[in-house]
């Protein structure tokens, strides 16, 4: 299947996969960074899923997020600053039997990689892309991202930046054959597994941003949000990320939002006051890119042998 | 009108050949003619040629042709730059390239001759065939600039000859804008007794791959049948080329098509680009029936995309290309290194432009090769190889493919605008099956093997594919291990470098030296690459009638070389390169010696073999005609310092 030997596919004796099965090199990131719990979720989704490793695939871009492939066990494309996605979507082209990760930051996706973050959700390929947002390079110490807020100062904008911040949530709304859009945040291991999962459930590209903590250059960004809960509005719904009512309760501010509704879905993200968290958006439906990339995978040689002569025929002198 | 004054499209070769009377009609045998069809753009004048080059093709004669290409879609009508056409080289031998000057010129209005003569294009005594529809324009500026023109070539020695091509045209359909060339075709034809039914075949196969109805291909064969009537009622003396039958069987494409085919052939899956000329064309072949061969396109959203994605695909275990142009090429330019350092199986086919920056998108050149080779920042070693005709841009494709899996490397193919606009003739290819094996050693992957378990010797390991249980690793573009591990040691990093670059020694000492064409030793060696080898050729044979001892070699290994250069090159007596691309003339005005910058290969070969190569090149944005390498390689005979064009 899939021009690869078919008994790749399947391991003689079916094995249960333990969390340590996902671990890959000790993650060297500062402690207290958000992406250690980042990691975490997805081991214990691997886990969970029991995606065999050897059919797992991490696909990342430069920055700190980007190192996330080399702390899984599993397959890894530790490529090139803002070039994960196009990397992602050649892998999954012909193997529709790989589970495919997007590890990325704010600087990779929504910076130097953004034509390909527009175009990736449009090809709307089936994977998951986490964009793990620190509203700050890290990598190359602390200058101003995307995402940064107005004002926020770095070494590149020492007198602080002048800019509104992209929203990648309203960006990743407003491209054509979006089918799924979620934030959630990296301290609440609860929110950020469900829409992890959800997301690696669905069918097609699921765009995951969360939002994340460094505390090495933005010590104290997410602090009222964490400390303050009227500053999160948790979207709800049944068909949308599903929590636990325990996790439910530490949410003052609730919303019940159908994501199948775009409209409301931009509105929500338009608004100033609280942070949603949730599913903006999600249409399982959409039209997937990778149908059409994984068409005529299983051509036999005989096939290919005889469109290749009836080609030459045409040009037969 | 043209009884007998008419019929002297007096090619050098014509006053030599018997004639043979049949009849009233006089049928002379030549061995080669040179044919340009020149237009307005979207005239047809290049589906005019096609065709008729395709007839020729099919009746066994060798084939070359050269389109001409504005650089606009639609360049505004009658301009004196936008000559839109084609030129159709066919003889009785095999041609493997678009000749000197033309020895008969159809033209849909006068002024568009005018870029043809700056070209060079024409001799005295080119027999020009042109529409006079113009003489009775409406428009007293356009009658008087026809005039004007009719002077101006009269006055030049060409042999002007005003033919109603409109005209008869307009007595088969109301718009003779899209039907004279179909009537040019037949005047071809007949002119040079070419079977009719061959040509009405071509605009049948034509037409139906473009969904056109029974109807349109019925008044496309009448306008053939017109053009062909017209000529045999007003040309005394027509011509035939004789045919030496190719005693194998042959197709006839141009390159960019045998690029295509190459690419199904070696089995690739994905082919993954971004629009640029002159490569697209490649990917439009592959587009309309890479699907019958278990393949796909993906049209990236830029280059850079379009790479990553082919490394995706690879990475992932299946077969990928992806198809680019100069400035592509650029944009690719951290991709490619990242194939190089990650070892990443991929085939780049670079259909080169003029350059720098967006350059001469339409015509030819071989400046990427230094860029190609060094591109990437750091030491980025990797495979060029250069196809020289249509039979070798299939086969590179498959050659490629092989060495690409073998070496755990990118192999980049330079092909160029000639090669891939031009149609030629190639002995149809026999698709081995074993061409299209799956790309990776399936046996099972042992446990803790590393990801790079490089072979000491020869730098080559095999890789792991997603899917392999036991060979899960992280690809890095970061320093490495032969685990695949992020090493900054200094010792690890020289030595992943070392088995990087020994990969390329590996593969030279499989090569062989490569065949020297004409004298093996001598006056003087040429020595070129890529789609200058046919003129080059044709050169050297002129020069050597005349008793000079010259050979001349063509690359087809730029990186690593072919091997034994130093001891061919000791053999004679001047060295030098004929290339497309940009150099100083030796000792030329504002440039001693010292400061001399030299043409792309000559750099490489003085670098390489501590040999004084010599180089002579232009950037004409046109394939150099036989004449003026001839002419080169004349004044390196005579020892000149500086040789003029």
């Amino acid at each position: 299947m899939y021009g690869l030997k078919s008994d790749w596919l399947d391991e003689s004796t079916p094995r249960y996969y333990t969390f340590e099965d996902y671990e890959g090199a000790t993650a060297r990131w500062c402690s207290g960074c958000g992406d250690h719990g980042v990691l975490t979720a997805v081991q214990r989704l691997c886990r969970d899923e029991q995606l065999p490793p050897e059919k797992t695939v991490f696909v990342s871009g430069i920055g700190c997020a980007s190192r996330f492939p080399h702390y899984m066990n599993a397959y890894g494309f530790h490529g090139l600053h803002g070039r994960a996605l196009p990397v992602a979507c050649g892998v999954r082209a012909r193997r529709p039997d790989l589970h495919v990760f997007v590890a990325t930051g704010d600087g990779d996706c929504c910076s130097i990689g953004t034509a390909h973050w527009i175009h990736a959700v449009r090809y709307n390929m089936k994977m998951v892309v986490m964009l793990l947002d620190n509203n700050v390079y890290g990598l190359t110490k602390n200058q101003t991202s995307p995402t940064s807020n107005k004002g926020s100062v770095s070494n590149t904008h020492p007198r602080g930046s002048a800019l509104d911040p992209i929203n990648p949530i309203q960006t990743s709304l407003g491209i054509a054959n979006a089918s799924f859009i979620a934030q959630t945040v990296d301290w609440n291991p609860a929110h950020l597994f469900a829409t992890l999962k959800a997301a690696h459930r669905h069918p097609g590209l699921a765009f995951v941003r969360i939002l994340q903590r460094c505390p090495h250059f933005k010590s104290g960004l997410f602090d009222s949000l964490m400390s303050d809960p009227s500053k999160l509005l948790l979207m709800t719904h049944p068909d949308g990320i599903v929590v636990d009512d325990v996790v439910k309760k530490q949410f003052v501010n609730q919303r019940e939002h159908d994501p199948s509704d775009m409209s409301e879905a931009r509105e929500i993200a338009d608004s100033q006051d609280a942070t949603p968290i949730g599913l903006f958006y999600r249409n399982a439906a959409a039209d997937r890119y990778d149908a059409f990339t994984s068409e005529g995978i299983a051509t036999s040689r005989d096939a290919k042998l005889a469109a290749l002569e009836k080609q030459l025929d045409r040009y037969q002198i | 009108m043209f009884r007998d004054s008419h019929t002297r499209p007096s090619a050098q070769a014509l006053a030599d050949d018997p004639s043979r009377i049949a009849g009233e009609l006089r049928i002379r045998s030549i061995p080669e003619q040179i044919v340009e069809i020149v237009s307005d753009s979207g005239e047809g004048a290049q589906t005019a040629g096609q065709i008729f080059g395709t007839v020729c093709a099919k009746m066994s004669n060798g084939l070359w042709t050269v389109e001409i290409i504005p650089a606009e879609i639609e360049p505004p009508a009658r301009s004196r730059a936008g000559a839109s056409g084609i030129r159709i080289r066919f003889g009785t031998k095999p041609v493997a390239n678009m000749g000197d000057q033309a020895d008969l010129v159809v033209a849909f209005n006068e002024q568009v001759l005018y870029s043809r003569v700056d070209q060079g294009a024409l001799r005295a005594g080119t027999l020009l065939l042109i529409d006079d529809k113009w003489g009775a324009s409406d428009d007293p500026k356009i009658r008087a600039a026809y005039q004007a023109a009719l002077e101006d070539f009269d006055s030049a020695g060409y042999d002007v000859r005003e033919i109603p091509i409109s005209a008869e045209t307009r007595t088969l359909t109301d718009n003779p804008q899209r039907g004279k060339n179909m009537w040019v075709v037949g005047l071809l034809c007949a002119i040079y007794s070419r079977d009719l039914d061959l040509a009405k075949r071509e605009v049948e196969l034509l037409f139906k791959r473009k969904r056109k109805g029974d109807e349109l291909i019925a008044l496309n064969h009448r306008l053939l049948e017109a053009g062909h009537a017209w000529a045999v009622e007003h040309f005394e003396t027509r011509f035939e080329i004789p045919s030496e039958t190719h005693g194998e069987k042959m197709v006839v494409m141009n390159g960019n098509a045998a690029v295509a085919l190459g690419a199904m052939a070696a089995g690739m899956e994905v082919c993954s680009m971004y629009p640029i000329t002159p490569a697209t064309s490649a990917s439009h072949y592959l587009a309309a029936d890479f699907h019958h061969a278990g393949g796909i396109v993906h049209q990236a959203e830029d280059e850079i995309a379009a790479v990553g994605f082919a490394l995706g695909a690879s990475f992932a275990g299946k077969t990928a290309l992806t198809i680019t142009s100069g400035p592509g090429m650029a944009l690719k330019t951290e991709f490619l290194g990242l194939a190089v350092m990650a070892e990443i199986p991929l085939v780049v086919v670079d259909v080169q432009r003029g350059g720098p920056a967006t350059g001469l998108p339409t015509k030819v050149e071989q400046g990427d090769l230094l860029a190609s080779i060094f591109g990437q920042p750091g030491d980025a070693p990797k495979v060029v190889i250069a196809p020289s005709s249509h039979e070798e841009c299939f086969h590179f494709m498959v050659t490629a493919r092989k060495l690409a899996e073998s070496f755990r490397t990118p192999v980049f193919v330079l092909s160029d605008a000639n090669l891939a606009t031009a149609q030629a003739c190639l002995p149809r290819p026999n698709v081995s099956e074993e061409w299209l094996s799956p790309p990776i050693d399936q046996s099972p992957w042992k446990q803790g093997a590393p990801a790079y378990g490089w072979d000491g010797e020869t730098g080559i390991s095999r890789r792991p594919i997603p899917g392999q249980p036991g060979g899960a690793f992280v690809l890095t573009g970061l320093a490495h291990d032969e685990q695949s591990h992020i090493a900054y040691e200094s010792s690890i990093n020289q030595r992943a470098m070392n088995m990087r670059s020994r990969k390329i020694a590996a593969l030279q000492a499989a090569l062989r030296p490569p065949e020297i064409y004409g004298d093996e030793q001598g006056d003087l060696l040429v020595v070129g690459w890529g789609s200058t080898r046919g003129a080059i050729e044709e050169a050297v044979d002129r020069v050597r009638a005349d008793g000079h001892r010259v050979g001349s070699v063509c690359l087809r290994f730029l990186s690593p070389l072919e091997p034994g250069l130093e001891e061919i090159f000791g053999r004679y007596r001047r060295v030098m390169t004929v290339e497309i691309n940009y150099s100083d003339d030796l000792s030329g005005p504002g440039t001693p010696p010292s400061a001399r910058r030299y043409s792309q290969l000559a750099w490489l070969l003085r670098a390489t073999t501590l040999v004084d190569v010599d180089c002579w090149s232009r950037v004409p944005g046109q394939p150099l005609p036989p004449q003026m390498i001839e002419a080169a390689l004349r004044s390196r005979l005579e020892g000149a310092d500086q040789c003029t064009d």
